[in-house]
This record gives structure tokens, sequence and C-alpha cells, in this order.
């Protein structure tokens, strides 16, 4: 078959067919992938929950919205009870002063303010730098660790700032917003309770 | 042509990476580990094999000056299914890959085997380049990432052998691409120039 012309009706059609195909295409790709994708992402948040909080068999209640002062985005409690009573949160937080912007976190928090764990959910930092956040502040070191700080007694700070806690070695920035992020996290929690 | 001959041209004599040096921008910013480095070059050859027979098969109802938009979106219907299908079934790998996997669009590989490839012969043999080219390209990704990642983080796919904190920072960072790239293509070129 000899190769058709560049003339207009032939352009025309032949890129509009091949559109109209790649839409339909798409479209049933579209519709397939909608739910396993739904699904990858509710999994990611509920394993993100589960691996936090500061009871391991707690039932996980609705997701609640809290708004502090001078924060643009909204923070979001996972009450965790269990016998019926509250026993602790989930809490995703997040801190727009990472060294490549927003990171968010997952946070456990008991009733006194305790952290059990956390978990990096978005974070753009640098590789090697800034993107241990991941691990470092679970590291069983002393001045490092921030599992089972508690924040009612004491904000976290790096030490550059007069805290306690020893920052990441050449990310004092991540560090920073990192730490930020966990002490919104228990104001958040503060709130909830005194709503509560 | 000999199909054995068109697939190892892909992989050897004319290998994207080393030799054309073409799909830069991917290359340098995707490679930080070993499993990105595979995982962005088998999303490019399932790309890249699919436009190539789609191309070839459409390569005479194309009016030749409207070649460039109707394979621009063959190639961006594929793209999105390989986006949609990852996020669906390999969020993780997704999540490391992020924004370069709508950009394989423009990865000038893709587009130049269409052009320079598929555009002029058979189904099977373009679909022969395809899987050669994409093979090469991967080669080269997976080697370029676990050089990066040795030196770099001290491990290999993810498998620690060196402890913590050892690594050689520079090679996650740009700037080791663009050192390992270059003696790769070093060494390459002096074990071609031995064999003749």
């Amino acid at each position: 078959m000899a190769k058709l012309d560049s003339s207009l009706k032939n352009m025309v059609l032949s890129l509009g067919i091949i559109s109209l195909i790649a839409s339909a295409v798409l479209a049933g790709g579209y519709t397939l992938t909608k739910e396993p994708i739904q699904k990858a992402q509710m999994k990611k948040q509920q394993d993100a929950i589960e691996e936090v909080l500061p009871i391991k068999d707690a039932k996980v209640g609705e997701k609640v919205e809290i708004k502090l002062d001078g924060k643009t985005d909204a923070f979001f409690i996972y009450p965790a009870e269990k016998d019926g009573k509250l026993v602790g949160a989930a809490i995703q937080t997040y801190s727009y002063d990472g060294y490549a912007g927003k990171i968010e976190v997952m946070v456990g928090l008991d009733n006194e303010g305790i952290v059990s764990n956390y978990t990096i959910l978005a974070a753009s930092e640098t590789p090697g730098l800034g993107s241990k956040i991941t691990d470092w502040f679970k590291t069983s070191k002393a001045n490092q660790d921030i599992r089972g700080k508690n924040l009612s007694q004491t904000k976290l700070a790096v030490k550059k700032d007069g805290g306690e806690i020893d920052a990441i070695t050449a990310s004092t920035i991540s560090s920073r917003a990192f730490l930020s992020s966990i002490n919104s996290a228990f104001e958040a929690f503060k709130k909830y309770q005194q709503q509560n | 042509m000999n199909k054995f001959k068109i697939l190892s041209n892909g992989i050897l004599k004319e290998n994207p990476i080393f030799v054309l040096l073409i799909g830069m921008c991917p290359t340098l910013a995707t490679t930080t580990s070993a499993i990105n480095g595979l995982g962005m070059g088998l999303s490019t050859t399932f790309v890249l094999i699919c436009s190539n027979v789609v191309i070839s098969a459409l390569k005479n109802v194309i009016p030749d000056k409207v070649r460039i938009p109707a394979f621009v979106v063959v190639i961006a219907s594929f793209v999105t299914i390989v986006q949609l299908s990852m996020e669906a079934y390999v969020p993780a790998l997704y999540a490391s890959l992020g924004i370069y996997i709508p950009l394989i669009v423009v990865n000038c590989l893709i587009l130049a085997r269409a052009e320079a490839f598929a555009n002029k012969n058979t189904i099977m043999n373009s679909m022969f380049d395809g899987i050669g080219m994409g093979l090469g390209f991967t080669l080269a990704l997976t080697i370029l990432g676990g050089v990066r990642e040795m030196l770099g983080s001290g491990s290999l796919f993810d498998m620690k052998f060196i402890g913590d904190n050892d690594g050689i920072l520079i090679f996650v960072l740009a700037p080791g691409a663009f050192i390992t790239l270059g003696y790769l293509i070093a060494l390459i070129n002096r074990l071609s120039k031995k064999k003749n």
C-alpha cells in the first residue's frame, strides 16, 4: 500500500482517528486501574496508621480534621480506641519548611503525648542527606531517637536551637522541619482532646 | 535484515546510552539505585516496543506532514497506560520514579526510534528494534544505578553490604550521575577499541 498523501483531508482524518482510538484505549485503562489505585493508596495510609499507633490491637476510628491557627492545611487525627476508651492517635501531620518543600509524616501519640513511632508519607529531601529522616529519628541512639519522648513536657528541637535532639549530619533544615511537624501534631492532638 | 543483528544492535553497537547518548534526562535523574534504573528501563522498554509496533503498522496511513503529532499521540497513550498500571500495582516504585514516568513521552530515544526505524521498517523488525534498544537502555540504566548505589549508599538492589553512613554521598546526588556516566562511557570506548 502506498503512503497517504499529505492532503488536508488525509491529515485531519488520520490524526483524528488515531487520537480517537488512543482516547478510547486510555478511557479503558483508566477504568480498569481506578479501583486498584485507590486500594493501593488506602493500603499505604492504613499501613502507616498501624505502624505508628501506640497500642497494636486498637480500633481505629473515623478521621477527624483539625485546623490550627497559623497553619495553612488541616491535620488529620485517626483516634485509636480500646474498650471504648481513647488510648492515643495516629496523626497525619506536615511541615512546609523542608529543604525541598513539604514533608508529610504520620506520627503516633498516646494520651499523654508520648511519641510511639512515626513514618514518612511523602518527602522530597536530598537523597542521602535529608532523606535520612525516614529512619534517623527512630534509630536507638541517645539524643536521636524521638520514640518515648513526652511532648507535653518538652518541645522537640535540634541541639542548634537549644533542644536535645541530634540533627542529621549536614541536614539541619530537614531535621528542623521534621521535628516541627511532630510538634504541630501534638498541638493538633491536644486540640482534638479538648474538643472531645 | 537479520533479526538477531537488529536485537544486538540496540544492546551493543548502538547502545542508546553509552554509544548514542540519547535519553539523558531520565538516565541521569532516576539512576540513584539499581532498582530505580531497572524500573525506569523496563517501563521505557515496554513503551518503546509497543510504540514501535503500532507506528510501524500505521506507517502507511499516517501522512508525512503530520507524522510527529501522530507518533506523540501513540507514545503518550502507552506512557499513560504504564503510569496508571504502575500506580496501581507497584506504588513504591511509582513513588520513587515520580515525575520521570510521564516524562518518558518526551524521551527522545522513543521518538527517535519511531522516526528513524519503525517508520521505515516492517512490524517484526520494528518490534525487535524496540526490544534491542529497550534492553540496551535498561542494561545501561541498571549498571549506572548499580554503580551509583554501591558507591553512594553501600548497597546493591537494596541489600546493604557496608554499615550505615559509609556511602560516598556525591554518587547519589546529581554530580555523581555525570561522573559515573563519564567513566562508564570511557570504559566502554576503551573495550570496544581493543576489539577492533
